[in-house]
């Protein structure tokens, strides 16, 4: 068994024991923003693709799956997979307008993007405008599985995860996400190689948003409602810095970007109050300034540097 | 009373000088994003608020120091683009070797940063700012009530941005500035001092959206949001434009600051949005946008 084997092995012990020692709700929040880290980062990370306009996917499946729940009684399974469709059609609009400019312009087309959808949600009557979607029930699972009850909900979620995450996994080791890689390294040279590149960051794209959408849906089922913040650029501002202060490019460094973030606003949020918007600003300054790697690439390289002492 | 398509005519006109304002205000900072973006190759995410700094300047030079108006609009800009050059000196020139995109993202950051400080200092609500009695009142022109205030905002900024495009394209420095954007390495061989016209362009562009600040103001509530809420919105501007010219941006951010105005009158639902509609079919018909370049 190979050495990261056995690291997911022990996350998973850990994750299938942590609700008895960890409040469940706050490692359901973890779960599903890590989840949304981790659609990103097959973006940034593997693709090469800034965008700045993931909240967009995270907040769209998060309305549509609790209206299908809430005012069209659809069963909770089928909504949060509605729910993902919706962010995934998104995605591909958008996708395909943005991957017409690179770069730079990448970033700003897709966070102009996500700030109209910002704005849609805000206007549409469906949403609730400022007061959100409130009330959604959770419903049950497979008909007979209570979800209201958080310890269920939780190894739901937490499966939802694990599936999600054996998906991304699988992805960026296939043929499939060699390619991305090669975009990311060198578009020019994968053009000439004959790939058609739009069509492999388009469907790159799709599938993030995709992955995206169903983390928001899965956020929205644990707390019950859909807000205006879920689609915020603020929202997608987070999601860069948990991919970046956990290392982006490497498998597990946005599950633990994310869990530093959620815990560290969990922790703050009642002490600072609005100082932890400075906090998270100063954070993405240090680093992008002295810590490029993130917390896991830094590791890895501090790890390898010791083995290479050693021999 | 005059109608056009079932809109009196004063209405029209009162949205069509809104538009202008708005729109004088997407043309500056834009402006600034393409001259900092000519330069450093970065996105300049902060330009938001920078501009926000620039009316909390002119508010508490006026609150807590009896700054007026006038003295405000040199004053602010000046502070902030001091400040755009300390942050120019201490973080951004660790940053050019690197991808495009770390300067991008370095100053999303320094904005949460600025903008949760004055969230912190003065909450989310707005102050209000007075106009200078010199230009409170409005001129009759016969057909409309024309607010003195907008037309210098309108005036203010054309001439500003008038200047810049002078200043760039006519002038030796702007020359210099110029030779600097195409080859920075040749220029640097010739005796021109790069770095130091790097950290002054940065400096520049941080003082054009101060100055943008002080001139919205006495026409907008000043708030810690101000800058965030306009910046996206110029960002769109800035792709349908396309970044490669001057007069582009500025003629850009003008006329759609009139379509936004013109939408609010004939449907308002859609004034929000509408900029970013335009994007979006800019980005399929003429995806290097109107007046750039494909590269």
């Amino acid at each position: 068994m190979s050495r990261s084997a056995h690291a997911y092995l022990g996350l998973l012990a850990f994750g299938l024991a942590a609700p008895f020692f960890i409040y469940p709700v706050l490692v359901m929040k973890i779960l599903c923003f890590a989840l949304f880290a981790c659609a990103f980062n097959l973006l940034l990370g593997y693709t090469g693709l800034l965008s700045f306009g993931h909240a967009a996917f995270f907040g769209t499946a998060a309305y549509v799956a609790g209206h299908a729940i809430k005012v069209w009684g659809m069963p909770t399974e089928l909504g949060l997979l509605t729910g993902t469709l919706a962010s995934a059609l998104l995605g591909w609009a958008f996708g395909s307008l943005a991957i017409r400019r690179q770069g730079i312009y990448f970033a700003m087309v897709t966070l102009a993007l996500a700030q109209m959808m910002y704005f849609v949600f805000l206007q549409a009557p469906f949403t609730g405008g400022e007061d959100g979607l409130q009330g959604v029930p959770r419903g049950t699972l497979l008909g007979f599985i209570k979800l209201a009850d958080d310890l269920n909900l939780y190894y739901f979620v937490l499966a939802i995860f694990v599936a999600a995450f054996w998906l991304i996994h699988r992805t960026i080791h296939s043929p499939f996400g060699q390619i991305l890689k090669a975009i990311r390294e060198n578009e020019a040279r994968a053009i000439s190689l004959g790939y058609d590149v739009a069509k492999y960051k388009l469907l790159a794209f799709v599938l993030s948003a995709a992955l995206a959408g169903l983390a928001g849906a899965t956020k929205m089922l644990v707390f019950k409602f859909a807000t205006l913040t879920d689609a915020h650029w603020h929202q997608s501002g987070e999601v860069v810095l948990m991919t970046i202060l956990g290392g982006m490019g490497t498998v597990l460094g946005p599950v633990v970007g994310s869990t530093v973030i959620v815990t560290l606003q969990n922790e703050l949020a009642d002490k600072v109050g609005s100082l932890v918007t400075v906090i998270m600003g100063a954070i993405f300054m240090i680093c992008v300034l002295a810590f490029r790697r993130g917390i896991v690439g830094e590791s890895m390289a501090l790890y390898k540097r010791m083995m290479g002492l050693k021999t | 009373m005059t109608e056009i398509f079932g809109i009196p005519i004063q209405a029209l006109l009162g949205q069509l000088m809104l538009g202008l304002v708005n729109g004088s205000f997407y043309a500056m900072l834009s402006l600034g994003l393409a001259v900092i973006f000519g330069m450093l190759n970065i996105i300049n995410f902060a330009h938001g608020a920078l501009y926000m700094m620039g009316a909390f300047l002119a508010w508490m030079g006026l609150e807590y120091l009896g700054i007026g108006y006038w003295q405000a609009l040199l004053v602010a800009p000046l502070m902030v683009g001091i400040f755009g050059i300390a942050v120019e000196r201490s973080m951004l020139q660790w940053l050019y070797k690197l991808d495009h995109l770390y300067g991008l993202l370095l100053t999303f950051g320094l904005a949460l940063v600025l903008e949760g400080l004055f969230t912190n200092a003065y909450g989310v609500s707005g102050q209000p700012y007075q106009i200078p009695a010199e230009l409170s009142g409005a001129f009759n022109l016969g057909f409309m009530f024309l607010p003195k205030y907008r037309a210098w905002v309108i005036g203010a900024s054309l001439a500003v941005c008038f200047a810049t495009w002078f200043m760039i394209e006519k002038t030796r420095l702007g020359a210099n500035l110029r030779a600097a954007t195409e080859n920075p390495m040749l220029t640097q061989a010739f005796g021109i001092n790069v770095p130091l016209m790097v950290m002054l362009t940065y400096g520049f562009g941080a003082a054009l959206a101060g100055f943008a600040g002080v001139l919205a103001a006495p026409v907008i509530q000043i708030s810690p949001l101000m800058g965030s809420h306009l910046i996206i919105t110029v960002f769109a501007v800035v792709v349908i434009g396309g970044m490669g010219s001057i007069l582009g941006s500025i003629l850009t951010g003008l006329g759609l600051g009139v379509i936004e105005g013109l939408t609010r009158v004939f449907y308002p639902e859609a004034s929000a949005t509408v900029v970013f509609v335009i994007m979006a079919i800019v980005l399929m018909i003429r995806p290097a946008g109107l007046f750039g370049k494909e590269k």
